[in-house]
Parts: C-alpha cells; sequence; structure tokens
C-alpha cells in the first residue's frame, strides 16, 4: 500500500509566557495508506486534535515533515498554499455546535469550499449543495435554514458535507461522534463508512470510544501526552496491546457486557495524564506505569518495530 | 392511581416512586418531560436509568431532590416515598432536609456544578454546617477527611484551592465528597463520568463502588452509556420519551431485552466480542416531540416490529419474567408478532 500521507518527526510547540512551552505534539512519525482509515486514540491532552490540525495546515509546524503524496508540504501555510490544498485535504471538527458560522445558511456554509475552489455558476452551485444535503440525509430545502434550527446529529451531518462536497482525498476526523447520542452516533458512523467506500477517502480518524475505533478503523494508533505509544492494526491493537498504556487504555474501556464487567479487575493506574508544560525527560507515562523501570524515567524509547507481530511500540519493555 | 398503601410487602423500599409526571411551561407549549414514572430502589443496591438525551432521566432524579423549579416545571402527579415518607410534597416537608442529607447527588459537569468562588473544603464543609449543625472548624476537618476517603492526594491543601485549580477527574472526586458527606442513604449520580476520560472514568466508578460497599447506601445512575450500566448496575430501567419501557435485572436487559428500543440502542454500539462482530445498526429517525406527547407507544415511529395498535395505545407493562417488564405491545398474550430477536416468555400481566 502507497503511503497518501505522512508525518515523520511532526512536532508542534505552543510558547508560553516565561519560557514555558507546551509540547503538544513530539516528534510523531505516522503513515497514511491510500484508503485506509488510521484511528487515532488517547485520553484528552494528549495532542491528537493537535496533530490532525497541523497535518493539514491548521497549524504551523514547529519541526518535522508532512508529505502529501510524496510531496513535502510547507512549514507554514500561506494563503496560496491553502488555496492549492483545501481540496484535497479536509478536517471533520468535533464541536458541531461551535464548527458552523450562525450567520451563514446551511447552503453557505456547505457551498462555501466550492465558491472558493472552483468556478462553478450560481446555478450549479445550488444544484451540487443540494446533492450533498441528501447525501449526508438532508433536505434540499434545508439550504436556506441557519445552523441553530439543526440538531447536533444534523449538524454533524452538515460537516461532513462541507468537508466532502470538495470530494478530498484525504480527510482528518476529529471526534466526530462524541457530541452525539448512541443511536446516532451509528447513524454518522455508517454514513461515513458509505461515503468512505463511494468516493475512495482516507482517513485519520481521531476519536476517545475505543470500541468505535477498533470497529471503524484497519490501523490503529495510540497517543499519550504529545507522543506514539503504540501503531498497529486496529483489532491486534486492541485484542493484544502491547504497550502498558494501551493495555490501561483498552483495559479500563466498559464493555456492554455485565458477566464480562463484573470480572473485571478494577483499575490498575492511578493518577491522571500530566501537563504536556515542559515535560521530564524519559518515557511520558514512566511515572503513571505499572511496569516502569530505571531507565524509564531517563531515556526517551523510540517507535521500534517489533519483529514478530507486525506492531510499532515505544517501550524499553521491547528493547 | 397514587396508592401507597402497600404494607403487605416484606421489604419496604428505600425509595419508591410512583406514577411520576412532571410538565414544564415553556414559550412552545407545555413539554411533559416525564409521563408517569415508577421505580423503586432497595438498600445497597446501583439502579441505573438509562436512555438518549431528553428522554426524562434527569428530570426524574432532580424532580425528587427538588431542584426543578416551579414555575415553569410542575409536578403533575406521583409520590416519592423515602423511607416511607413522602418527598414530594413540598409543603409539608421542607425539601432541604432530604436534599444533602437524605440524598446525595453528583452532576456530569463537575467545573460549572461547583461554585468557583468558594474553596473546594468550604464548599464540602458546607452541607455539613448546614445539616449536621457542625462548627466550621469541625466541618472544614471533616471535608479534608472526606477528600482523603476520595483519594485526593494533599488533602490538606487541596481543601484550600479553588475548582479552577482542579482537573475534571479531581472535581469529580471532590463532588463524591461532598454528596457522602452527610451519609446520604441514596447516592444520584447524574452522568457522573461523561465528560471524563475512560481511565478516569474507571477510577471515578471504583470509587463510586468502594463507597457503596463501606456505606451501604444506594445508588442511582443515570447514562446513556452501557458499558458503565453493565459494570455499575444490579437493576437497569431502560427510558424513552418520558416513561420507563423496559425494567429488569441487569442479566435480563442485556442478554434478554424484551423491548425493541433496548434491542436498537444494543445493535446501535460497538461490540467487541469476536464472536459477535456485525454491522452497526442505527435508531433511524429521532425522539417524538414531548409538546404533544404521543398517544400511544412513544417508540413507534423508529421501532422496526411496531405494529397498528402501537400508535394509538399506550402498552402498559407487561410481566416479561417475575421481575422483568416491558412496555411493548408484542408481549401481549394476544399478540401474534414474536420477533425472534427480543426475549419472550409466558407473557400475561
Amino acid at each position: 500500500m502507497t503511503d497518501l500521507v505522512e508525518a515523520i518527526n511532526l512536532t508542534r510547540y505552543f510558547d508560553l509566557s516565561r519560557n514555558q512551552r507546551v509540547h503538544a505534539v513530539e516528534k510523531v512519525s505516522l503513515s497514511v495508506g491510500e484508503k485506509e482509515i488510521v484511528g487515532l486514540v488517547g485520553e484528552s491532552g494528549s495532542g491528537k486534535t493537535t496533530f490532525g490540525k497541523t497535518l493539514v495546515g491548521l497549524h504551523a509546524k514547529s519541526s518535522g515533515i508532512a508529505k502529501f503524496r510524496g510531496e513535502t508540504l510547507p512549514q507554514k501555510y500561506r494563503p496560496a498554499d491553502f488555496q492549492r490544498l483545501a481540496p484535497k485535504m479536509q478536517m471533520i471538527f468535533q464541536d458541531p455546535y461551535s464548527s458552523l458560522n450562525p450567520r451563514m445558511t446551511i447552503g453557505e456554509i456547505i457551498g462555501e469550499g466550492l465558491k472558493l475552489h472552483t468556478s462553478v455558476s450560481a446555478d450549479s452551485l445550488r444544484e451540487r449543495v443540494a446533492e450533498w444535503l441528501e447525501q449526508v440525509g438532508l433536505k434540499a430545502d434545508h439550504m436556506s435554514r441557519y445552523p441553530h434550527e439543526f440538531s447536533g446529529g444534523q449538524r454533524q451531518r452538515i460537516g461532513i458535507a462541507r468537508a466532502l462536497i470538495l470530494e478530498p482525498e484525504f480527510v482528518v476526523c476529529d471526534e466526530p461522534i462524541s457530541a452525539l447520542d448512541v443511536s446516532v452516533q451509528a447513524q454518522v458512523i455508517n454514513l461515513l463508512g458509505e461515503l468512505k467506500e463511494r468516493m475512495g477517502l482516507t482517513l485519520l480518524f481521531i476519536a476517545h470510544d475505543l470500541s468505535m475505533v477498533r470497529y471503524v478503523s484497519d490501523r490503529m494508533a495510540v497517543m499519550y501526552l504529545g507522543s506514539l505509544m503504540e501503531v498497529g492494526k486496529a483489532d491486534q491493537v486492541y485484542f493484544s496491546p502491547k504497550h502498558p498504556y494501551t493495555e490501561v487504555l483498552i483495559g479500563s474501556n466498559p464493555e456492554a457486557d455485565p458477566e464480562l464487567e463484573q470480572k473485571r479487575p478494577s483499575t490498575t493506574i492511578q493518577g491522571e495524564i500530566p501537563s504536556p508544560v515542559n515535560v521530564p525527560p524519559g518515557c511520558r507515562f514512566s511515572n503513571r506505569c505499572p511496569k516502569a523501570m530505571d531507565q524509564c524515567h531517563e531515556v526517551t524509547p523510540e517507535l521500534i518495530n517489533l519483529t514478530d507481530v507486525d506492531r510499532q511500540v515505544a517501550c524499553h519493555l521491547y528493547n | 392511581m397514587n396508592d401507597i398503601k402497600k404494607t403487605d410487602e416484606p421489604t419496604p423500599a428505600l425509595l419508591e416512586v410512583k406514577d411520576l409526571a412532571v410538565e414544564f411551561d415553556t414559550y412552545g407549549g407545555v413539554v411533559k418531560a416525564v409521563r408517569g414514572v415508577d421505580f423503586k430502589v432497595e438498600q445497597g443496591k446501583t439502579l441505573a436509568i438509562v436512555g438518549e438525551s431528553g428522554c426524562g432521566k434527569s428530570v426524574t432524579v432532580q424532580s425528587i431532590m427538588g431542584l426543578i423549579p416551579m414555575p415553569p416545571g410542575r409536578i403533575t402527579s406521583g409520590t416519592a416515598l423515602l423511607r416511607g415518607r413522602e418527598a414530594l410534597a413540598r409543603d409539608t416537608i421542607d425539601g432541604k432536609k432530604i436534599r444533602g442529607a437524605e440524598i446525595g447527588m453528583i452532576f456530569q459537569d463537575p467545573m460549572t456544578s461547583l461554585n468557583p468562588t468558594m474553596t473546594i473544603g468550604d464548599q464540602i464543609a458546607e452541607p455539613l454546617q448546614v445539616h449536621k449543625g457542625h462548627s466550621y472548624r469541625r466541618a472544614f476537618d471533616e471535608a479534608i477527611r472526606l477528600l482523603e476517603l476520595s483519594k485526593i492526594p494533599e488533602a490538606g491543601k487541596r481543601a484550600k484551592q479553588y475548582p479552577f485549580e482542579f482537573s475534571g477527574g479531581m472535581l469529580q472526586r471532590a463532588m463524591i465528597a461532598m454528596a457522602i458527606s452527610c451519609k446520604p442513604s441514596i447516592l444520584i449520580a447524574d452522568e457522573p463520568t461523561t465528560a471524563l476520560d475512560v481511565t478516569i472514568q474507571a477510577q471515578i466508578l471504583d470509587l463510586m463502588q468502594d463507597m457503596q460497599q463501606e456505606t451501604g447506601m444506594a445508588i442511582v445512575l443515570i447514562t446513556h452509556d452501557l458499558g458503565v450500566v453493565a459494570r455499575m448496575a444490579d437493576e437497569v430501567a431502560v427510558m424513552y420519551a418520558g416513561k420507563i419501557v423496559e425494567h429488569g435485572a441487569v442479566r435480563d436487559i442485556f442478554y434478554r431485552s424484551a423491548h425493541p428500543y433496548t434491542l436498537g440502542l444494543k445493535e446501535a454500539m460497538p461490540t467487541n466480542d469476536p464472536n459477535k462482530q456485525r454491522e452497526l445498526k442505527p435508531i433511524e429517525g429521532s425522539p417524538p416531540d414531548l409538546f404533544s406527547a404521543p398517544a400511544g407507544c412513544g417508540y413507534c415511529a423508529r421501532c422496526p416490529f411496531a405494529m397498528q395498535i402501537c400508535d394509538t395505545r399506550y402498552p402498559d407493562g407487561f410481566f416479561v419474567e417475575k421481575q422483568h417488564s416491558s412496555c411493548c405491545w408484542l408481549h401481549h398474550k394476544d399478540s401474534t408478532r414474536r420477533p425472534e430477536e427480543l426475549y419472550f416468555k409466558g407473557n400475561d400481566l
């Protein structure tokens, strides 16, 4: 499989005052193959969203490289870069309430991309928007309404239509379902799956619902405090995690099965994700890790390929 | 409807809610948020109330706590007996005596439900001063002990801090400490972990279970996460459009679902059991508008098994088994349909 998008040591800092620096994403190398769905999981504050936004150019890169079809993307996008790349790479945002401009009608929101990037006539623009509204399960006459007239699930569909109307090749879905009810989540996931099949999309699917990520993705990547911990086939990572953090994360995920749940041992992990400001050396998980060794507090483990399974892990246990 | 003279019961339930109905006046009309809800909570047990947003879960427990603003809210019928005493009749019993002292409550969003201008310690001490008449000094010391009990490190220092200095998980621990400060017999937890990460969620759920084992309190857990239900609940009540549609022991609900809505919720979630791999089946459509409450079953517009009668008449509870009831016409003894996905048994009332 050829890589459509590739990140090599991608890093994004945010500078605060007084020499403080948020290490939001640090040296993340991850590739997404053509027509593949890669799920990215981790606790809040682990840098998933920042990684997604940096990858599509919504944040400038502090260092590292992002490639699209082998072409190195600019470190910081200028307007011309957005004009050129936005039709190929799009993003669906987490919060369906704050990501739609309340002063624009649905027609304007969905059609804006086409208007900016192609030279369609006003008539065919309306036609395309109507077509997409129907594709995502809304009605064409919703075009003249405003975002506040829609429910959360409907707004998320509008966000999907806005991202996909330009027929991009790569889409970052940033927690597209976490704001929705269970029954509506399934509607949106099935819609994304259908559109993916039809359009041959490549997706980076960011979420914290592990069961959903396992269901949706081909490969799963686990992030903690800005670094990648483990990458592998989604089912394999879920059912036989190698990294202690992945084990903890999956061990905490409650399953809808009372017999399984009541046999489950209580949590093995204490404490919370530390602040990403001025992180100490060594493995970032070392202070919470149940299996931490001396060197974990001093040396940062690299992401290495395991020999016996198709898996990449950043942990000294496997050196 | 309000028959409260059930003296022949062997052990009276800790909390018994009967035929509770709540409505709200709004500019758009009257919203019938809760339309006749019955349930019981037993000592030391956990009852989970499950359903989508807008089904009336929160309004049900808030009305028991006396947290419904009246007006615009109105409790139109029903009783809630706490140890045999009426908890809803505000004119005879002051709600404050029950709220905080007999029933503790924790909320979904710990950031907005704590007072940002008071230190955590003061907030935990407040119910002790109000209900137990402790002095400030003594209440504050007790607050520190409660924080330690909730496994907050450096409790003495933390008690003097404000909510903004706490993380979400820590705030939820502080809220649990506050809720159990007066040793309530019931803890109501309204989506306590929805805003938290899975690892923190597991810690909070463990903490609630530990506290339950220590104090023997009952927990009413409101959630939409079936995983959390499976982990915590003894009994489950599934709510839809202001009514409880299925009620039973946790295993009955998960392994012998008898209502199409319960089945729908289960099938809309991915399972991690490799033997049961299947497509996600969303519940099409959306819940009914409670401005004009449906005459029949609220779920019939979305139900794959709906029959003619479902639209016009509401099915009262049919017992599938002794402790397992389902409000669905399919369980009527004259119903000819028996979809194989659902659980059936000799189903006379």
